[in-house]
């Protein structure tokens, strides 16, 4: 529904009569008037700019983008180093951003459903106490957050020697955590594929539910399958990989540790604080969902003599979902840009990378241009995505 | 529960249905209930001993602390508050950073309360904003003159925030009638920037404001650091109004158009007597609640290094004698951001009810 700016006429159209009265006539002249100012103005900006990157010797185009990058990137999922090319360090950089958004964007999707949940909990302690977490943090400026965790693990921690070891070969110190790894690295490629088929396995279980739940049939233990699966299918490929159990174990040596793997301070810190944040909003989001399913819903599903547990999931979470993935959605997209912040503490995502590179080149607009056609692109996959669910999930009405 | 039974009898045992019911009502809420309370037992004693009991308030370094205690080191927010508080802005004149603080939150806390939404709230803004500016600058009355450069602190991060807001506004009213407008180019216009500024992280924008706008302007032409994260910043605030205001144009049922339509009203006379006046009454307290979260981004011009409440606290600690109390100074300035923050969003929530209740009677 728009606003009918500039009379909507229905019926036969009328010749443009060339006068200020005709609605149609004001609206083409208002459009191209618009149309011409941005235009101009956007004209004014690229000129000079053209003049002053002339005047300043600076080079335009992407061709820097092969030159080599000289500088060293702390974390990488690829194998990187100074010598390989500026493509390749905003490569790294994207992974590093992606990384820490997907982890963000599954851990505070847990931990805001969890609280959330709790906020409605009959437990007064348990109700409190999460909507005490979500006033908290909500209201503090997420910068802020993140330099807290930073300074958190920096300065309260200890070092590497005296690292805290909560479980037998991982340790926590102010250089980060260390855990250890499988030592055959081809194990954990199994494994992974096992897990994936897992997830698999778990869909094609709960459509043929499904299809059993609309034929009137019951009886599938769901749950039990899909569980079965996460344990069996991962299991099965690490036995299929040569059931290596060598694990390659961090230990100190001289002053800092060797082996295993790690998560860097400044990768948690950003983690810890993305989650945190994020939860606080999602907790939100959940609760509202949940609640704007009516009482008589609940009532209806506990006559049917549905248990505690069958009302949530098969009831109120369906209907929940409904009002809950569009606010939602808002907050993926604001995980994503708020990795951006890891520049802030030295995480090297893409601004980070990219606003290295802008300073080494001098191309701040190839720069700023790169940094907003990634995030662009990310959004907009994020939001065609959860457009998708939504609309599956969607009443389908008759 | 017999009706005879003495008040103090009938007190306890309420108490104790009251436990009973909100606190062990079943297995796993009495789990939880033992499980949080041994949580506590095990988190807050070691709280409160570092905050308060084993805390130092006095001191004049870092060292002097360790020595003192093995607690918060609050002596360091006792040495450097009026940095965190008020940035480079020049020792001795600060107690017009201060007026200035005091007139912003007069100025929000009047404007809050229903009786004075009229039109006679923009002449105290406006007088209200005059005085600011003069107290920042000063280089009048007697007032020395204070650069841009080093005004910081509580004050810069309201200035940026009331700015963002005050002029976005506008700015998001025109993208938001823009959006919905029936003119093509118009509203292609309004949706390129609304998505634009919205799919990209503020980061980015303010790196455009403080790298780019340079070479977008003509040779010798220079705009103040502040002023480019402040147009960064309204920039991104009038998209993300823009958005609210769309949302209350929405509401409005399309009889009120018709019946504007009817009466023979222009564009701009039916938008502004009949739909916006209803359109943003039912958006307030989105408003209030972006807002908010504008009051939480302006910390992000650290990045670009000007110094806001959050960057004065981070280089606070940055001098070798307080090296290690970061996390004394953020939780100082976590409390203020969060009394700004925890009031509006109560306002914000109680306004709610409030209209609510408007709209159903």
């Amino acid at each position: 529904m728009r606003a009918p700016l500039g009379g909507t006429t229905k019926g036969p159209p009328r010749p443009v009569r060339l006068t200020w009265s005709d609605p149609r006539l004001r609206a083409a002249l208002f459009q191209i008037l618009a149309v011409a100012a941005v235009g101009f103005v956007l004209w004014y900006l690229v000129s000079n700019t053209i003049a002053n990157l002339a005047a300043r010797n600076i080079a335009t185009g992407f061709a820097f983008l092969d030159r080599q990058a000289g500088f060293a990137i702390g974390e990488s999922l690829i194998p990187y180093d100074a010598a390989d090319s500026y493509f390749k360090a905003l490569m790294v950089g994207l992974l590093n951003t992606l990384r820490v958004a997907v982890a963000g964007i599954v851990l505070a999707t847990i931990l805001g459903g969890i609280i959330g949940i709790a906020r409605l909990s009959s437990n007064w302690l348990v109700a409190k106490l999460a909507a005490g977490y979500v006033e908290t943090f909500r209201n503090l400026p997420l910068l802020l957050q993140l330099f807290f965790w930073y300074a958190v693990i920096l300065e309260t921690l200890p070092g590497p020697r005296e690292a805290l070891q909560p479980l037998p070969g991982v340790f926590v110190s102010n250089r980060g955590v260390k855990f250890p790894i499988p030592a055959d690295s081809a194990a954990l490629d199994y494994a992974m594929i096992g897990f994936a088929a897992a997830i698999l396995f778990a869909a094609i279980i709960q459509s043929w539910a499904r299809h059993r739940r609309n034929l009137g049939q019951t009886g599938l233990p769901t749950g039990w399958l899909i569980l079965g699966g996460f344990i069996a299918l991962p299991f099965l490929a690490w036995l299929i990989s040569g059931a290596s159990l060598a694990w390659d174990m961090p230990s100190l040596q001289g002053f800092n540790f060797t082996g295993g793997s790690s998560l860097s301070p400044e990768f948690t810190a950003l983690l810890f604080g993305l989650v945190i944040y994020t939860a606080a909003f999602i907790a939100e989001i959940v609760r509202g969902g949940i609640l704007a399913v009516p009482r008589g819903q609940r009532e209806a599903a506990q006559a049917m003599g549905l248990s505690e547990r069958q009302t949530m999931r098969l009831v109120v979470m369906p209907q929940a979902l409904r009002i809950i993935v569009p606010p939602l959605t808002s907050q993926y997209l604001a995980v994503t840009k708020n990795s951006s912040l890891a520049v802030a503490i030295g995480y090297p995502d893409l601004v980070s990378v990219a606003g290295t590179t802008l300073n080494q080149t001098g191309q701040a607009i190839e720069g700023i241009a790169i940094i907003m056609l990634v995030f662009l692109t990310i959004s907009l996959s994020i939001a065609l995505f959860m457009n998708w669910y939504n609309k599956r999930i969607a009443l389908v009405e008759r | 529960m017999s009706l005879a039974s003495p008040a103090n009898v009938s007190r306890a045992s309420d108490l104790l249905d009251w436990f009973r019911g909100n606190l062990f009502n079943s297995p796993l809420n009495t789990t939880a209930t033992v499980l949080i309370i041994w949580l506590a037992l095990m988190t807050l004693p070691a709280l409160i001993d570092w905050a308060i009991l084993e805390s130092v308030i006095e001191g004049s370094d870092r060292r002097a602390c360790r020595a003192a205690g093995s607690g918060a080191c609050w002596a360091m927010i006792v040495e450097k508050h009026r940095f965190i508080l008020f940035g480079l802005y020049p020792f001795d004149e600060q107690w017009r950073p201060m007026v200035v603080v005091a007139l912003f939150i007069g100025l929000i806390v009047v404007s809050a309360n229903r009786r004075f939404w009229t039109r006679w709230l923009a002449p105290p803004w406006v007088l209200g904003l005059s005085v600011i500016a003069l107290l920042m600058w000063g280089g009048m009355f007697g007032l020395s003159y204070v650069p841009t450069e080093r005004w910081g602190g509580l004050p810069l991060t309201l200035l940026l925030a009331t700015f963002a807001v005050a002029i976005g506004f506008p700015l998001a009213i025109l993208l938001a009638l823009g959006r919905r407008s029936a003119l093509p180019a118009i509203r292609l216009l309004c949706i390129g920037y609304i998505e634009l500024i919205r799919g990209v992280p503020l980061v980015s924008l303010l790196f455009m404001a403080s790298v780019m706008l340079p070479l977008l302007l003509p040779e010798g032409l220079t705009v103040d650091k502040l002023l480019r994260a402040q147009i960064a910043l309204i920039l991104y605030t009038a998209a993300y109004l823009a958005e609210v205001v769309r949302g209350g144009l929405q509401a409005i049922p399309r009889g009120q158009y018709e019946a504007a339509e009817a009466l023979a009203l222009g564009f701009w006379r039916m938008t502004g007597f009949i739909i916006l006046p209803q359109a943003l009454r039912a958006v307030i307290p989105s408003f209030v609640n972006t807002t908010i979260s504008v009051f939480k981004d302006t910390s992000l011009v650290v990045i670009i290094g000007l110094y806001d409440l959050m960057n004065a606290a981070k280089v606070a600690v940055v001098d070798p004698a307080w090296r290690g109390s970061s996390i004394e100074a953020y939780v100082f300035v976590a409390v203020i951001y969060f009394i700004f923050c925890y009031v509006m969003s109560q306002y914000s929530q109680a306004l709610e009810r409030r209209l609510a209740q408007g709209q159903s009677t």
